[in-house]
């Protein structure tokens, strides 16, 4: 393969990679604090519909940003109602929560926008211009430069971190340490939230341009697998997004280069879910939830 | 010690569960430099009384005063401010986090962190207590004694003046607590007080300067532990020698007849020293036999084991004729044991009907076409409410019923197989008298049917009442038995506070 | 620390009888007036609309025909997601299921597309069975053998599922005359057909309507039913009493993911008489929405399965008479699923607001 191929490869998966690694990051936050929340693809959903819709309703892409952030945050506090102080279910609360999201998105958009899709709008453009795979839009560049090293370095230098990683691992000692665990929880929830409606909006603001129907396609399954995948640290959380998406970037390409049109590009595309369970089978019980994963915290 | 100001000092505390008056005025002092140790049975309001010095409740009357000004704390963060510290009985510790990270959690804030010199800290303060203990270690690979270690650490982080231990022993073994005893005295040289929370007598006078007893909520006395009579302190702590009107007078003509229940070298592991260790006894038919001893003493492995709830590591199970170490549950009913946990709660279905319940373990014998023959469930249970005085209707959720009624229908639900070994755990435990004295009949009539009981129980007086001979469980092995009709409450308190049979023979002080 | 007051819960001392009825209309009618905003934001009448969600499916032949079928893949996904919730077994992974069923019915369907229906039927059935079954094993075994939680693992094979699917139509069971990405329509005896002529009820349905009267037997008439309450509910209690939590766990399992794949199964059969990528609307994940309402028993699904494709087929017939968009039907049953479970919670605590950590 020449060159080129290589340079566009390493493109496409950074540009693959960004909305992946925004809600997986999100959902780090989420689960640290010892929460699983289902409603991730609903929450990626409201993130590209609303700041699509946001962004072409007002004519600015930044109020739509704005805007995704806001509906993320919602979508991070009507979960943290349910699971944090009602204790309720997690993964019903989460599933119903994708469930709402996804039809009400739809249900505006059919409204609102008939059966045709939203306008397009003018999108994010590349920060460098003709610089092969370092021509990206500015969200690709922040979640990579500034947004997971602030993760890892908050989640391993500063209080904030430790007291997140007490709360999902052991409620009752944070509580005896004097933190409130359930406001903990929601501050994961909300910020986790806003982090994955970014990356949703990620998909219409920066990539498309636009909105379709189902557009987030299991991209939110995927964060779930991928922060399971990288045991609930950042690093290995990136690098499995970056895997993943290089994955996906090559069976694209495989499939463009007509010779290697035969190959399942579905069995690729499949790969970090079954790497996941795989993992699971293999590690087995070594593989450290967080101790107070999917569990309510009530004291006694 | 007189004239200085107390660390703590505590007037006329009063809490209330409910109808339960868990502390009645209770007054208790610390100074600087002392050890105060704080005696008291199971349920004398020991741990509800740590719990309010350390902010995890509220008192409903009294004063706590720290360093002579008058303090209310609302959580355990106010108490830390205030320089008390507290190592509960199951620690708070974060098992993934390193040494360090634990011991900074409640103070590090939410911005950046200085691990290293945080890490230099605890590395000062361990070597100031003579700890070898390594502040990047992550906590869950550390063995009990040193979890027990970061504890401490923790709370003197934070600055300490005043450190409970909530019977830091009871999951030591001896070298363990020769190092805390060690870090004690360390404390108390540098101006620290301690409460220090036991039942172990002879650990009491070693370490404690002065000792505090609570019975049922109330302060009995608080004395120095100098030349202190053990026996004297085990009557406090138990309740006068002549409260024995409750004892039976039974006829001396029994006859121990054929063994019915044979438990041989049982042994349980757990993490530090083994739960179980070695333990062996033969009940025989008529005749009921009590377990007696401080909770934590291997007493619930005693049940889970027998109960199938775990295996054993050594050791067998004999019921009747037929070796049960092996078999599962139903198998166990089929050979003729029964069992009452020693937590309700825990052995039943919340939203299940008294009915079902009572059938549970029998369904089998209710089928009919294959399908539940829901109208001998109903017979069943109607007929076992009337024979147990059970105060609830059929298709009641057991979880609605009292105590008292739950109880009923678990004894009607192990008695209705007629067991010829009968295993009860506390199995009185929050009930009102007359409830009690229904439970004991019952006990009685196994025995009286030529069915042998095990009585394992926290509470003496009941041992004391219902028992034919009691046997004293110590760190998982027995340590002593004795005639139920003969003994006496303080003579069960000195071998269940581990005094020696030798040391009791001579009625002689038991000192270190 | 004082800071914003911040919702708690405290227990409430006893349950009136009265609250359970009252907690699930409150639900109901809180429901109404949170979904009756957007309603009137789009410009229609909320009871208009409500009664063309609830009533005017009903006062039609049609309309009826209509909710059967859409209600039949909800029995089938609502009935698996029940069982296995009942023994304490989270399937999150009906959908995945469900699109193996279809996988299981499609592969006799397309490589012995001649067999005659007494054959071909009961193959396929219970191929799709089969499937679905195969499709929750991993999970399932994950469970027993090493204690892994199966929440994620069963979510995850749900994608996997769908590609699955996806692969097999862009690959070997391409269409081959339209060259689209579906599978050649299946052979003659391989139809499930309308119970009546001129219905669009299929007996797939009657089958669904089968399993929810065997599983009502089993819930409520039989040891198995008891001791599978008392798994879920106590796992600890059910121990104690002797009941094998670990197997009936793993059967659960098991026969909640056959259960899924009947009904992709049928879906395929009866509905599409090919395998198409869209046989699942989300059926799987709407089966926990229709369990949970439902209150994990036999009957609940049933009604509860009934009231979701009344919506469904209510709120087509809205879009096109009221212009309101059909996914109101899908907002109306999750805003019902969060407001019940809410109303469940609630009922067994009072909300008190405090803003310091003083415990009582």
């Amino acid at each position: 393969m020449s060159l080129g191929f290589w340079i566009g490869l390493i493109g496409a998966t950074f540009a693959i990679a960004t909305p992946l690694m925004w809600a997986s990051l999100g959902n780090l936050l989420n689960e640290k604090s010892g929460v699983m929340n289902l409603g991730i693809e609903g929450t990626m959903y409201v993130g590209a519909f609303g700041g699509l819709a946001i962004a072409s309703e007002s004519g600015s892409i930044w109020l739509g940003l704005i805007g995704a952030i806001i509906f993320g945050c919602l979508a991070g506090l009507l979960v943290a109602v349910f699971t944090v102080t009602m204790g309720v279910n997690q993964h019903v609360v989460g599933i119903g929560t994708t469930l709402l999201l996804v039809s009400a998105c739809e249900f505006v958009n059919r409204l609102r926008y008939g059966s045709g899709s939203l306008a397009k709008i003018e999108k994010f453009g590349d920060i460098i211009d003709d610089a092969g795979p370092l021509s990206q839009n500015w969200m690709t560049y922040f979640v990579f430069l500034i947004l997971a090293p602030l993760m890892w370095w908050t989640l391993r230098s500063t209080g904030f971190g430790l007291r997140l990683t007490a709360v999902g691992e052991h409620p009752e000692a944070a509580d005896v340490a004097g933190i409130n665990v359930n406001r903990t929880r929601y501050v994961a929830l909300v910020v986790g939230g806003a982090l994955m409606a970014l990356g949703g909006a990620y998909i219409t603001l920066a990539e498309l341009g636009t909105f379709t129907l189902g557009i987030i396609s299991g991209r939110g399954w995927v964060a779930v697998a991928l922060v399971i995948f990288g045991r609930w640290k950042v690093w290995p959380t990136v690098a499995g997004a970056v895997l993943f998406a290089a994955t996906d970037a090559l069976q694209l390409r495989l499939a463009i280069t007509s010779t290697f049109g035969a190959v399942p590009n579905e069995l690729l595309i499949a790969l970090p879910y079954l790497v996941v369970v795989g993992a699971l089978a293999i590690w087995g019980r070594k593989l450290r939830y967080p101790g107070a994963y999917l569990k309510p915290y009530r004291r006694a | 010690m007189t004239g200085s100001v107390p660390l703590i000092e505590l007037r006329g505390i009063t809490k209330a569960f409910g109808d339960l008056v868990a502390n009645d005025a209770v007054d208790l002092r610390v100074d600087r430099g002392e050890v105060l140790a704080l005696l008291g049975e199971n349920g004398a309001g020991k741990s509800t009384l740590t719990r309010m010095i350390y902010g995890l409740s509220r008192p409903d009357s009294g004063v706590i005063k720290a360093d002579g000004v008058a303090v209310s704390f609302s959580s355990p963060a106010d108490a830390m401010a205030a320089g008390i510290g507290m190592v509960t009985q199951e620690f708070s510790l974060v098992g993934p986090m390193t040494v360090t990270e634990n011991v900074m959690l409640s103070t590090c804030g939410l911005g950046p962190i200085d691990r290293a010199a945080a890490s230099k800290k605890v590395a000062e303060l361990a070597s100031r207590l003579e700890m070898t203990i390594d502040p990047s270690a992550v906590v869950e690979t550390l063995s009990v004694g040193e979890q027990q270690q970061v504890e401490i650490l923790k709370a003197l982080f934070n600055d300490c003046k005043l450190l409970i231990l909530d019977e830091p022993t009871a999951v030591l073994v001896p070298q363990d607590v020769a190092g805390l005893f060690n870090t004690i005295r360390t404390l108390v040289t540098q101006g620290m007080g301690v409460i220090f929370i036991s039942h172990k007598l002879h650990e009491v006078v070693e370490i404690a300067d002065n000792v505090t007893v609570l019975r049922r909520g109330k302060t009995v006395a608080t004395v120095p532990c100098e030349g202190l009579d053990p026996r004297q302190i085990a009557e406090l702590m138990i309740g006068s020698p002549h409260a024995q009107e409750g004892q039976r007078q039974r006829d001396d003509n029994t006859n121990p007849g054929e063994p019915v229940l044979t438990m041989e070298n049982l042994t349980v592991l757990g993490s530090g020293k083994p739960r179980l260790n070695g333990f062996t006894l033969t009940v025989y038919a008529g005749e009921i036999v009590g377990v007696a001893g401080v909770s934590g003493n291997g007493q619930t492995e005693l049940v889970d084991v027998l109960s199938a709830a775990r295996q054993p590591d050594t050791g067998s199970i004999v019921v009747g004729e037929t070796d049960v170490t092996k078999l599962g549950v139903l198998a166990r009913l089929d050979a003729g044991l029964g069992r009452l946990s020693e937590d309700r709660k825990s052995s039943i279905v919340p939203e299940m009907s008294v009915e079902m319940t009572l059938a549970l373990e029998e369904l089998d014998n209710y089928k009919h076409w294959g399908l539940l023959d829901k109208k001998a469930i109903r017979a069943n249970a109607n007929q076992m409410i009337q024979q147990f005085d059970i105060r609830a209707r059929p298709t009641d959720a057991i979880s609605a019923l009292s105590g008292g009624n739950m109880q009923k229908v678990l004894l009607a639900r192990s008695l209705q197989t007629k067991p010829t070994a009968l295993v009860v755990a506390q199995p009185t435990r929050g009930l009102d008298v007359g409830a009690c004295d229904y439970v004991y009949q019952q006990l009685e009539a196994v025995r009286d049917s030529d069915g042998g009981v095990l009585v394992v129980s926290e509470d003496l007086d009941e041992l004391l009442q219902i028992c034919d001979r009691i046997v004293v469980l110590l760190s998982g092995a027995i340590v002593g038995e004795v005639n139920a009709a003969t003994t006496s409450p303080a003579e069960l308190g000195l071998l269940m506070t581990g005094a020696t049979g030798a040391a009791l023979d001579q009625g002689s002080e038991v000192g270190v | 620390m004082s800071g914003i007051p911040i919702p708690r819960l405290r227990l409430r001392g006893q349950k009136p009888a009265w609250l359970t009825p009252l907690s699930i209309a409150a639900a109901a009618i809180t429901t109404l007036l949170l979904t009756a905003a957007p309603i009137r934001i789009a410009g229609a009448n909320p009871s208009a609309a409500f009664s063309r969600y609830l009533i005017k499916p009903l006062t039609s032949a049609n309309g009826i025909d209509e909710l059967l079928l859409a209600a039949t893949p909800l029995l089938f996904t609502g009935l698996a997601v029940a069982l296995a919730f009942r023994c304490g077994y989270s399937n999150i992974g009906a959908e995945g299921q469900f699109l193996a069923g279809g996988i299981g019915a499609t592969i006799p369907g397309l490589y012995l597309s001649d067999l005659p229906t007494v054959l071909a039927l009961p193959l396929a059935i219970v191929g799709g069975a089969v499937a679905g079954a195969a499709w929750a094993v991993v999970p399932a075994w994950l469970r027993r053998k090493g204690g892994i939680d199966e929440v994620v693992t069963t979510l995850l094979l749900n994608p996997v599922a769908l590609l699955l699917v996806q692969g097999l139509l862009n690959g070997p069971w391409r269409n081959s005359e339209t060259g689209f990405p579906e599978s050649d329509r299946l052979g003659d005896g391989y139809t499930i057909g309308p119970v009546t002529s001129g219905s669009r009820v299929h007996w797939g349905f009657v089958l669904a309507l089968v399993l929810i009267a065997v599983a009502y037997v089993v819930f409520r008439h039989t040891a198995l039913g008891v001791r599978m309450s008392a798994v879920g509910q106590a796992p600890k209690a059910a121990r104690f009493s002797g009941i094998d939590a670990d197997t009936i766990v793993w059967r659960a399992a098991l026969v909640s993911g056959a259960i899924a794949g009947l009904g992709g199964c049928i879906q395929v059969l009866a509905v599409q008489h090919q395998l198409a990528t869209g046989i699942s609307n989300s059926y799987g994940y709407t089966g926990i929405v229709v369990a949970t309402l439902g209150g994990l028993g036999a009957i609940g699904v049933g009604f509860v399965a009934l009231l979701l494709a009344d919506i469904t087929v209510g709120a087509q017939s809205a879009s096109r008479v009221l212009a309101l968009p059909p996914q109101m039907g899908q907002i109306v049953s999750s805003v019902l699923l969060l407001t019940v479970v809410a109303a469940l919670v609630l009922r067994k605590f009072k909300v008190v607001f405090t803003r310091n950590e003083v415990d009582s």
